[in-house]
């Protein structure tokens, strides 16, 4: 190849890009609109994700290792008690939230509209102050411990023991910072994410399908059984997901709640990227974990049904 | 499907109840005239009056309605364009594009908000810049667009694949077709991912926490700051006015739809006498 064609060639590169760039543009002009978006993903949504798993197999200074993960077994308390705590949370949502899902769709169209306005009303508010409402009633002098105090709940049970040489007398119920009033906090917050996928669910359940198992003999029972739950299912997993994922995850909530007795997951990640204890590799092995929780049980709900996220987005 | 269900409208019943004292409990107390949480003193208005005088309260008042303003806007238009371009794309590339585009909706916050603040801030350390208003813009975008494109593309679904033909057959270019009969068309996708969106990011508190740094702060920021501090019934005072701007918000939005619903019904019964 001659030195002149070397230099034509490199010359015309750029253009040749711009070219085969403007054809390429030219062939997928339907698809284009999405270009800027999946720069945009590629960016801010997969690098990121990327540098949390380089992260967690690095340390500072040194290369590849798997220090992050073993430092993590130290911490193994806490996400027993951040999983045990989202387990009851969850548990406690699905309990309250089916039943209720269930009368709200059996009401008239009417005020099962305004229901699930109201249903829906708390969440439009900013969930630091739903979470902040319940620190003046849990606290130690808080309204449930003065209202038992003023029911006379305290001297009754001081009276019970009044034999007792070694009794102190209760002033107050311990609420605020035990797993309780975490567990309490996740739920308030979350049971609207049970109700609303379930409801949407048994509403759309024809009405005949029920009368035709009334036909066939089944009791009420057996309808519910056979019928109604089966057939409901897509909801029930979706919002055990919308439950699950933000309550294993939190930190306000037990910051808010538990003044940092109580230290779940979320704690521990925040700590790790904020806090005096800034080890943001520790804190992506960590976040790399909870994200495979959060991934199995997407998982485990895709395998059940279709999600219904976006009954609850309005 | 109507049957008496007392055990179930009872349970319902103490749900509200359940729902609800808290925040009645926070707005009354908004009232209370000493700084108590918990003993009622008196009716005043001082802690509103403080809170209109709270400068670091009203800058991150601003901050919020700013960077939700923007992000919500910006996630419209680029969500809306990614829409158009999914729906035209074939199956095997939409299938995992519309994946990626879900992680910020299915992810927790919290991982969103420290995956992103480790990209800003080691990018920050390369380019040389600090966390700011500019990455918690970026970081609203980002979670914003996933709302817009999920209510936007089932308005395109709905729409009839022939139209599309029918334009450019009448001599509309790919781009005319889109701003003159597509985009008419998926409007009111478009408005309801943009007000989703909006309220997304007014109500964030996790990401914004993470990705915008010690300089700026969100309204949400500021109340999380208030309340590690504990007392002070400006909290409450916040709570009792958004909650009045949602409720007035809603009422409207209902009264609206339910008007557009009658007018829709009336319409189908007059029809068949047009016919």
């Amino acid at each position: 190849m001659s030195k002149t064609s070397l230099s034509s060639w490199s010359e015309s590169k750029p253009l040749r890009i711009l070219r085969s760039a403007r054809a390429f543009l030219e062939r997928y002009r339907k698809q284009s609109f999405a270009f800027p978006y999946i720069l945009w993903m590629a960016l801010f949504v997969v690098i990121p994700i990327i540098l949390i798993v380089v992260y967690a197999f690095t340390s500072a200074g040194n290369g590849f290792t798997l220090k992050n993960f073993s430092g993590i077994i130290s911490y193994a308390p806490v996400f027993g008690r951040s999983l045990w705590l989202a387990l009851v949370a969850t548990a406690v949502c699905l309990l309250i939230g089916y039943p209720v899902a269930l009368a709200i769709s059996r009401m008239n169209i009417k005020t099962q509209r305004i229901v699930l306005m109201l249903v829906m009303l708390p969440m439009w508010i900013n969930f630091l102050l739903r979470t902040y409402a319940w620190m003046s009633l849990l606290e130690n002098t808080g309204l449930i411990n003065r209202a038992l105090a003023a029911l006379g709940v305290f001297d009754l049970i001081n009276s019970l023991h009044a034999n007792d040489l070694n009794y102190t007398p209760i002033t107050h119920f311990q609420l605020i910072n035990t797993n309780g009033a975490v567990v309490l906090g996740m739920v308030y917050n979350y049971l609207p994410f049970m109700i609303l996928p379930i409801q949407s669910v048994i509403v759309k359940i024809d009405p005949f399908v029920i009368e035709a198992a009334e036909d066939l003999g089944a009791d009420r029972g057996t309808v519910f059984r056979k019928v109604i739950f089966p057939l409901s299912l897509s909801g029930v997993i979706s919002g055990i997901t919308m439950v699950f994922v933000p309550a294993v995850s939190t930190f306000v909530i037990s910051k808010l709640l538990s003044n940092g007795t109580v230290m779940l997951l979320g704690d521990l990640i925040e700590m790790q990227f904020t806090g005096s204890a800034y080890n943001p590799h520790l804190g992506s092995a960590i976040s790399l974990i909870m994200m495979a929780i959060v991934v199995i049980c997407m998982s485990i709900m895709n395998k059940f049904g279709e999600g219904e996220e976006q009954a609850v987005m309005m | 499907m109507k049957r008496k269900n007392t055990g179930g409208n009872i349970l319902t019943a103490l749900t509200f109840i359940f729902l609800y004292a808290p925040i009645i409990v926070l707005i009354v107390f908004s009232f209370n005239s000493s700084k108590s949480r918990t003993i009622w003193s008196g009716f005043t208005l001082d802690w509103y009056r403080e809170l209109f005088r709270d400068s670091l309260i009203m800058s991150s008042l601003e901050t919020t309605l700013l960077v939700s303003v923007l992000a919500a806007l910006a996630a419209a238009v680029i969500g809306t364009f990614a829409a158009i371009g999914f729906y035209n794309m074939k199956k095997h590339w939409r299938s995992p594009l519309l994946m990626i585009n879900n992680i910020p909706v299915i992810n927790a916050d919290i991982i969103t908000g420290v995956s992103l603040s480790l990209l800003f801030v080691s990018a920050g350390v390369v380019i040389g810049f600090e966390l700011g208003f500019g990455t918690l813009l970026i970081a609203h975008i980002t979670f914003d667009i996933p709302y817009v494109i999920l209510s936007v593309m089932p308005k395109l679904y709905q729409l009839d694949r022939n139209l599309f033909e029918a334009a450019q057959d009448l001599g509309c270019t790919w781009f005319q077709t889109i701003y003159k009969v597509i985009i008419p068309e998926i409007m009111p996708g478009i408005i309801n991912g943009l007000l989703i969106a909006f309220t997304m990011s007014v109500d964030d508190f996790v990401i914004s926490y993470f990705t915008a740094g010690s300089s700026v702060q969100t309204l949400s920021m500021a109340i999380y700051a208030m309340t590690r501090k504990r007392i002070s019934p400006k909290i409450n005072a916040i709570s009792t006015l958004l909650f009045t701007v949602v409720l007035i918000l809603l009422v409207i939005v209902n009264v609206r739809e339910s008007r557009q619903q009658r007018k829709a019904d009336l319409k189908r019964e007059q029809m068949p006498e047009e016919v």
